[in-house]
């Protein structure tokens, strides 16, 4: 690996550590009875509220269509991926330290599936957060699901839903188009490559 | 519409206008009774805009402060002070019912006269708004981040508390005085059982000093100073120059005690009390003046509980003139004044001559000279009369009759109503000349000038306080709301805008831009901070405990259950005390409860708060109890049962929510 791109991956990888700083997605909901809004920050290691108290509204509400309470101390990811970060982290820093191609490889793989893997698991969360309802509940709609959108905005009875990848998320995903640019720099305009070619 | 029958309305409608301005057409102003071209643009707020200023009116007999929004005269919210108030349950809860404590027991009713705003640099800085009761001596003091009384303090040694509570520049003091002048124990009288016709050898009256802790507002009776037998009236410290002097106005020099309204009424002349408080502050602190016994009840909310407490005090300090020597004088204004005014500049003093035909200007640097040259006319209990021509600057002459209040633009006029003559008339303070008056509908007492009796009016409104409101609105059988007029004072001329019916008697009002308190305003309790002594923060703490003969219920609310919901194990002869814990977290999501039997009030609860009643059922049966706060789409499911079984069955207390007791 070249100075540069040792040098690359170490930014990487001390980016990633913003998610530690900044929340990875932001949930805004937004309601005729609520023109402040109402909202939750996820992030690596914790589910906030954007306004104080948002989150025991938001159960409030959803208690009445029988989702599930958010109750950030019981979701195992949170507890998880802390670690699977530091994990990248030390792997991306020894990565730049050694310079070998191969490390680079393994990093960007592991980084890519952990990347991929957060985005099904917080799909499968929301699937199973607005599918998964009470059967006894209030409010029964035959055939509503309150699923939030992954990405975008979705209209939920009352309640406009809109999530957006925030800080934390941008700052993996710039990480990890840096770690593919020197990947396939690496790869492809190395001496090596140019001398089979 | 056809084109025909528009053409028609119009003509109508342009005769209508024409006679009406002929009707009008005699008035001084040349403004017709209906208001002002452009009036509905300058009071119209959109849907989801807010007002500009807030405007606090004392409610008189329903001894509450009702708050309206100016300019749009709309009615946001009732803060009940001195009277009990069963829809929300204040003066019945456990945790408010101290604050009617009296030393002649417990008073569910006050008659508020003088919304008074704590001020800094002599500017009202909306931190808190004092209100006196004028029947039982007592001043309360309202948190302007909540809107509700969290203090009341009686006096004593006075009666009728109407010249109260105006504030001094930094709030250092409020006033009080005796309007009703009434006999003493020793050492201030002779005793208190006394012949009423003895009133001129033992009735006495006291000014009243009460200290403002600058940090949370916590009032204390600093000292009281003895005064003639005189009916004090109102009162207003100075400002700027004159800010360590207090003014006060009365009538009754003449010490009658029956038919007043002749005998209190003889004399040409009655007076302007003006006392130095600095300096006596001063001395008193030093300790001249006599500690006397009085009994009096302190009732505060603890901020920490949010319960109120009374206190019992028993002690109070006196000063009589004779301890106060150049700082106490008596300054002659024509008969009965009523009100007065400070401007804002400090340097005048007016009062309202009530039964004069002018209204008197004295001048605080004329004042000064008088006391430094010792011109006095003679003395009263010690108190020195300065002479009416070395201190007064001007006689306002044509202001109308019966002048009552004034108050100021800021912009170097000031305001005066005129009660029988009906009108606002507008005088230069510096030239005492009439300069504008305008018509009120009917008979206009105090008036009110955003931030007037401060050192800066924000001026641009007034609010006109008519003591009679006849065929102003739709009647409402023999008596209606009382009628406020809002001018724009803006201009040079005084111009109608709006006429609003309000809730009560106001005797006063103040105003302050509505910036300078709705961003602090709290919009729910902190359930973390609830440290009520029955506080039940969590669903599975709720429970209910007997000891003896006495049951606690610890309940919780939220949308749209209570729990418990169902309880059994309550006897005849129990008292039953239900703590209610709303334990939401949201802006405008109280609940109520209400229990059917419930002899005392209903409740609301605000988020984060605990509100507990008392419960003595008289009844065996089942009793449903529900939440009267529509919260939510299942509000009318949120409801619960209380079982009362004989006073000798051996019905255990069980309880839950969403199971069968067993």
């Amino acid at each position: 690996m070249t100075k540069k791109h040792r040098i690359l991956i170490t930014i990487a990888s001390v980016m990633l550590l913003a998610v530690f700083v900044f929340p990875l997605w932001q949930i805004r909901l937004q309601a005729p009875q609520y023109p402040e809004g109402l909202g939750l920050n996820i992030w690596i290691n914790n589910v906030q509220s954007l306004h104080p108290h948002n989150i025991q509204t938001i159960n409030d509400l959803n208690h009445y269509i029988g989702m599930k309470a958010i109750t950030p101390n019981v979701i195992p990811e949170l507890k998880i991926m802390p670690y699977l970060i530091i994990l990248l982290f030390v792997m991306g820093i020894t990565t730049s330290l050694i310079g070998k191609r191969s490390l680079l490889m393994g990093w960007l793989m592991l980084f890519v599936g952990m990347a991929g893997a957060g985005l099904v698991d917080f799909y499968k969360w929301e699937y199973n957060y607005g599918h998964n309802l009470n059967p006894n509940a209030a409010i029964k709609i035959p055939g509503m699901s309150y699923q939030p959108p992954l990405l975008g905005t979705k209209q939920l009875l009352n309640i406009r839903a809109t999530s957006i990848p925030y800080i934390g998320a941008l700052a993996i995903g710039l990480a990890l188009v840096i770690g593919g640019y020197v990947f396939y720099k690496e790869k492809y305009n190395s001496p090596k490559y140019r001398v089979v070619s | 519409m056809s084109f025909q029958q528009q053409i028609r309305n119009i003509f109508v409608g342009g005769i209508a206008i024409a006679v009406t301005a002929l009707m009008f057409s005699g008035c001084s102003s040349n403004k017709s009774k209906i208001g002002n071209d452009n009036a509905a643009e300058q009071v119209y707020v959109p849907p989801g805009k807010h007002d500009t200023f807030y405007s606090f009116l004392s409610g008189g007999w329903t001894g509450n402060i009702s708050v309206y929004g100016l300019p749009s005269g709309r009615h946001l919210y009732t803060i009940p002070v001195f009277s009990q108030d069963p829809t929300d349950g204040y003066g019945y809860t456990e945790e408010t019912k101290a604050l009617f404590n009296t030393s002649h027991g417990f008073i569910p009713w006050g008659d508020t006269h003088h919304p008074e705003f704590s001020k800094t640099n002599g500017i009202d800085d909306g931190r808190w708004l004092f209100v006196n009761d004028n029947n039982t001596p007592r001043i309360a003091r309202v948190n302007l981040k909540t809107f509700r009384t969290d203090e009341i303090l009686e006096l004593p040694n006075t009666a009728g508390n109407h010249a109260s509570p105006f504030t001094s520049s930094n709030t250092e003091y409020l006033t009080a005085i005796t309007r009703f002048s009434i006999p003493m124990s020793k050492p201030l009288g002779n005793g208190r059982d006394v012949p009423i016709a003895s009133y001129k050898k033992n009735f006495k009256s006291t000014a009243s000093f009460v200290k403002v802790n600058p940090h949370n507002g916590e009032m204390k009776l600093d000292f009281q100073i003895m005064v003639p037998p005189f009916d004090y009236d109102l009162g207003r410290f100075g400002l700027g120059p004159s800010k360590d002097w207090v003014f006060f106005t009365d009538y009754n020099s003449e010490e009658a005690h029956t038919m007043l309204e002749i005998n209190a009424s003889q004399k040409d002349k009655d007076f302007v009390l003006a006392i130095n408080w600095k300096k006596v502050a001063e001395i008193a602190h030093e300790g001249k003046g006599q500690i006397v016994n009085a009994t009096y009840d302190h009732n505060l909310v603890d901020p920490k509980t949010d319960v109120a407490k009374t206190e019992v005090l028993h002690k109070v300090r006196v000063l009589k003139p004779s301890d106060l020597k150049g700082l106490m004088f008596f300054m002659p204004a024509p008969k009965s004044p009523h009100g007065i005014n400070v401007t804002p500049s400090g340097e005048f003093i007016a009062e309202g001559g009530k039964l004069s035909t002018v209204i008197p200007v004295q001048s605080f640097a004329k004042m000064e000279t008088a006391i430094q040259k010792n011109d006095t006319t003679g003395s009263i209990s010690g108190i020195p009369i300065l002479n009416y021509k070395d201190v007064t600057a001007h006689e306002v002459k044509n202001v109308g009759l019966g002048p009552l209040h004034n108050d100021f633009d800021g912009k170097g006029y000031a305001y005066a109503t005129a009660f029988i003559s009906s009108e606002i008339v507008k005088w230069n303070i510096k030239t005492g000349k009439v300069v504008d008056r305008h018509a009120t509908y009917y008979s206009p007492g105090h008036l009110s000038i955003p931030g007037g009796d401060s050192r800066k009016p924000w001026g641009h409104y007034l609010l006109a306080l008519n003591k009679i409101t006849k065929d102003r609105y739709l009647p409402t059988g023999p008596e209606m709301f009382a009628g406020e007029q809002l001018f724009d004072i803006s201009g040079n001329k005084l111009k109608l805008l709006l006429d609003f019916p309000v809730e009560g008697e106001p005797h006063y009002a103040q105003e302050i831009p509505a910036s300078v308190i709705d961003t602090g305003q709290v919009k729910y309790f902190k359930l973390e901070d609830n440290h009520n002594p029955y506080v039940t923060r969590k669903e599975k703490d709720a429970k209910v405990v007997r000891n003896g003969h006495r049951v606690d219920i610890y309940m919780t609310a939220i949308r749209s259950h209570f729990m418990p919901d169902n309880i059994e194990g309550i006897k005849m002869g129990d008292t039953v005390y239900i703590h209610v814990t709303n334990i939401e977290q949201e802006w405008d999501i109280p609940h109520g409860f209400a229990l059917m039997g419930m002899r005392n009030a209903g409740m609301l609860i605000m988020p984060g708060e605990t509100r507990s009643v008392k419960w003595e059922p008289r009844q065996v049966g089942v009793f449903p109890f529900y939440c009267t706060d529509f919260c939510s789409a299942l509000h009318q499911e949120m409801q619960g049962y209380i079982r009362v079984s004989p006073a000798n069955s051996n019905v255990k207390i069980v309880y839950g929510t969403n199971k069968d007791l067993k």
